[in-house]
């Protein structure tokens, strides 16, 4: 088994049914929220032997990395910055977004390696995002920080694009 | 300097310090390792991601 970077295709979906709110906006009335507020997304560390990939939809602990300092479902994203769009041309455009603060996973021993980070929405009931891979790695009583990508139309961690 | 390591709080210069890093399209990694006696007390690691996942929206064309 392993995991794949992808991003979620039943976060797609679920984009399309407002079932994520990344950011502020103003919505017409739909009968009832016209201001919903942001959801709250989280990040949780998988084993290079688990299989998370673009068929997860859903944060399960199964696969999930375990150790000292380490709570189950990881750890809350930084979302300080909403959604931006570019377009680049009249019929292509990028919609992206990127968490707006590295992760980092302190005084933690993580022994089994481990090479990916699933996001998804604890909100709205623990919906997948994305899976993003790295190299195996391992802590011992130490420090994992991952740093985020640059937040732009080609590096954004989460980017919706037309061509 | 003080290193947080299995053994609780330790001076940095009674440990073997081992540094190392991996650098390609997808990301920048840097880890470090302290030893003492030949056994792993510590490590971190520092993943960069370079680029993250995208996903193409088609809109159907009516031709």
């Amino acid at each position: 088994m392993a995991n794949t970077q992808a991003m979620c295709t039943s976060f797609l979906e679920k984009l399309l049914v407002g079932g994520h709110q990344f950011g502020a906006v103003t919505l017409a009335s739909r009968g009832s929220l016209t201001v919903p507020t942001k959801d709250t997304f989280k990040a949780a560390l998988f084993l290079a032997s688990a299989t998370v990939n673009a068929s997860t939809a859903a944060y399960s602990a199964s696969g999930e990395v375990s150790g000292a300092g380490y709570a189950a479902g990881g750890i809350a994203v930084t979302n300080a910055v909403d959604p931006a769009s570019t377009n680049a041309s009249a019929t292509a455009g990028t919609a992206y977004w990127t968490p707006s603060a590295s992760l980092s996973y302190t005084s933690v021993t993580l022994a089994t390696a481990f090479d990916s980070v699933l996001i998804y929405n604890s909100t709205q009931g623990n919906t997948a995002v994305s899976v993003h891979t790295f190299g195996s790695q391992t802590v011992t009583a130490g420090t994992f920080t991952l740093t985020m990508p640059t937040n732009a139309t080609t590096t954004a961690l989460l980017r919706l694009a037309t061509t | 300097m003080l290193i947080n390591t299995t053994k609780g709080d330790m001076d940095a210069a009674t440990l073997e310090k081992r540094e190392g890093f991996v650098d390609n399209a997808h990301e920048h990694t840097t880890w470090v390792e302290y030893w003492l006696a030949g056994e792993l007390v510590h490590r971190s690691a520092h993943v960069h991601l370079k680029i993250g996942a995208p996903a193409e929206v088609t809109a159907a064309l009516f031709a």
